[in-house]
């Protein structure tokens, strides 16, 4: 696990500037955003407020127009690959390099980070166990035993170690859920991304992924985290960002954002989801 | 009917089969099989060329009849000076041919995994070809099962065509014993039988496997 004093409050994710258009739709207009070491965003607004394309384009999953992601050095490269121990920025914006130049910096974001999926995504052709240890032993060439032996602390950790040889098609969407954040654990990322984590469960499983993520947040994981699960945004992030038609309309502490925010937009999204309830 | 000419012919008729035409089926398909995972590789590449030579390649294929592909091979392919025995002959265009309509299949099926699946991939770090190759192909093979099983019975099918250029597999068998006693309606429908039983025999399993492998599957 990752220490949680951590003295000089260095940023493990900053972001500049990101701007993502996908044809004339414009998703993200010029985006900022710092993550502090073992701090927690929440990035809430309404759909198709560009939340979700942030948090892929910190996974290397999309490529952004314009700006730039940095991430910090990290404190131990599972992978060996090198330069890891420095920090790296990405310049969407710079002139496009080749292909396989991009391939690389997307590599190198996801080396450093790691995505919980809103559906979930575990290879269901693989045993709970299997998915786990995929990206450890295959991708960061880790021995298999030690990678098996975390990989069964973790799953014990949320309660799923007799779960390990099962496949995904046996699971709860809750259970699958917890896996599918196993599986990120593994990877010993610096930062946790999740997206959407609880939006495809049913609402009686929700609270037990929560609670792990909960968990994870008190142990020092720096993490930014989609959600519409306001209370638990309120209860989990240090800073909730509140996103509208791709830009960032207001931040700032959870509870001040949640409770009193300031801006129009703001108020009307957050009383509109707390009416739901 | 004459039973006894039934019974007679049902030997080499079997042996035929066992000789002839499932080996014969059995070898087309593996190879068949390799080719069209190459070329379903081709197709879904974003180099335009390599992606359009195995389009081409399909098409070709698939626009033209298996027995004028077999007889090119055997009976063309000499008047430029490429000579090949029947049975290397019956397996190269059954190959190719198997090539062509099991890429179509693979392609699909690679194409039916969810985008997400690539995308958890990525997320563990995997390169392009270690998700085909571990996450998104172990899919698509499941997923791959009931076409392929169908093109592989047509293939048990289409083997009898190989009679025409001399290779001796079930149903040459069957008319070179029709010729003889003049028995056409019960050696062809011997034949028939044969084949049918064949290709009951493997849609049970085919039916089988499906069952088991549809849960393994991204939905």
């Amino acid at each position: 696990m990752l220490p949680t004093d951590k003295l000089p409050v260095e940023p493990v994710l900053q972001v500049r500037g990101l701007s993502k258009s996908f044809g004339s739709n414009q998703v993200l207009r010029g985006i900022d955003l710092e993550v502090p070491r073992g701090k927690v965003v929440a990035l809430i607004g309404p759909s198709g407020s560009g939340k979700t394309t942030i948090l892929r384009s910190l996974n290397g999953l999309e490529t952004p127009d314009a700006g730039a992601v940095t991430m910090g050095a990290r404190d131990a490269a599972p992978s060996g690959r090198k330069g890891a121990e420095k920090p790296l920025t990405v310049d969407f914006g710079a002139a496009s390099p080749s292909k396989k130049e991009r391939a690389r910096q997307l590599a190198a974001l996801r080396d450093r980070s790691a995505m919980v999926f809103q559906h979930y995504n575990l290879f269901p052709h693989k045993t709970v166990l299997e998915n786990v240890i995929e990206g450890p032993v295959y991708v960061q060439k880790r021995p298999r035993a030690e990678a098996v032996a975390e990989a069964e602390a973790l799953l014990a950790r949320v309660g799923l170690l007799e779960k390990k040889d099962a496949h995904p098609f046996e699971l709860s969407g809750g259970q699958q859920q917890r896996v599918g954040i196993v599986r990120a654990l593994a990877l010993k990322p610096q930062l946790l991304l999740f997206d959407e984590p609880t939006s495809a469960l049913d609402p009686e499983l929700v609270d037990d992924v929560l609670a792990v993520i909960k968990e994870l947040a008190e142990e020092g994981w720096t993490m930014v985290i989609v959600t519409h699960e306001l209370a638990f945004a309120r209860q989990t992030a240090d800073e909730v960002v509140f996103m509208d038609d791709g830009v960032v309309v207001e931040r700032g502490p959870a509870s001040q954002v949640l409770r009193n925010p300031k801006e129009e937009r703001t108020q009307a999204f957050v009383r509109r989801l707390l009416h739901e309830i | 009917m004459d039973f006894n000419l039934f019974w007679s012919s049902l030997g080499p008729l079997l042996l035929g089969a066992i000789q002839g035409t499932i080996p014969l089926a059995l070898a087309s398909f593996a190879l068949g099989l390799l080719l069209a995972l190459v070329v379903a590789i081709m197709r879904i590449s974003s180099n335009k060329l390599v992606s359009g030579l195995g389009r081409v390649y399909v098409s070709v294929i698939r626009g033209t009849p298996l027995l004028v592909q077999l007889f090119v091979i055997f009976y063309g392919l000499p008047a430029v000076g490429v000579k090949i025995d029947p049975w290397p002959s019956a397996i190269i265009a059954f190959s190719l041919n198997v090539g062509g309509y099991a890429a179509e299949v693979i392609r699909a099926a690679i194409l039916s995994v969810p985008r997400g699946q690539w995308e958890a991939g990525h997320m563990i770090g995997m390169s392009r070809n270690q998700a085909l190759l571990r996450i998104i192909l172990p899919q698509a093979a499941r997923v791959s099962v009931p076409p392929l099983s169908n093109t592989f019975i047509s293939l048990v099918k289409d083997t009898s065509l190989a009679s025409l250029i001399l290779v001796t597999e079930m149903f040459r068998v069957a008319q070179q014993v029709a010729a003889f006693s003049q028995e056409f309606m019960l050696l062809y429908l011997e034949a028939a039988a044969i084949y049918w039983v064949i290709c009951l025999v493997l849609s049970t399993a085919q039916t089988r496997v499906e069952k088991r492998l549809d849960r393994y599957v991204a939905h």
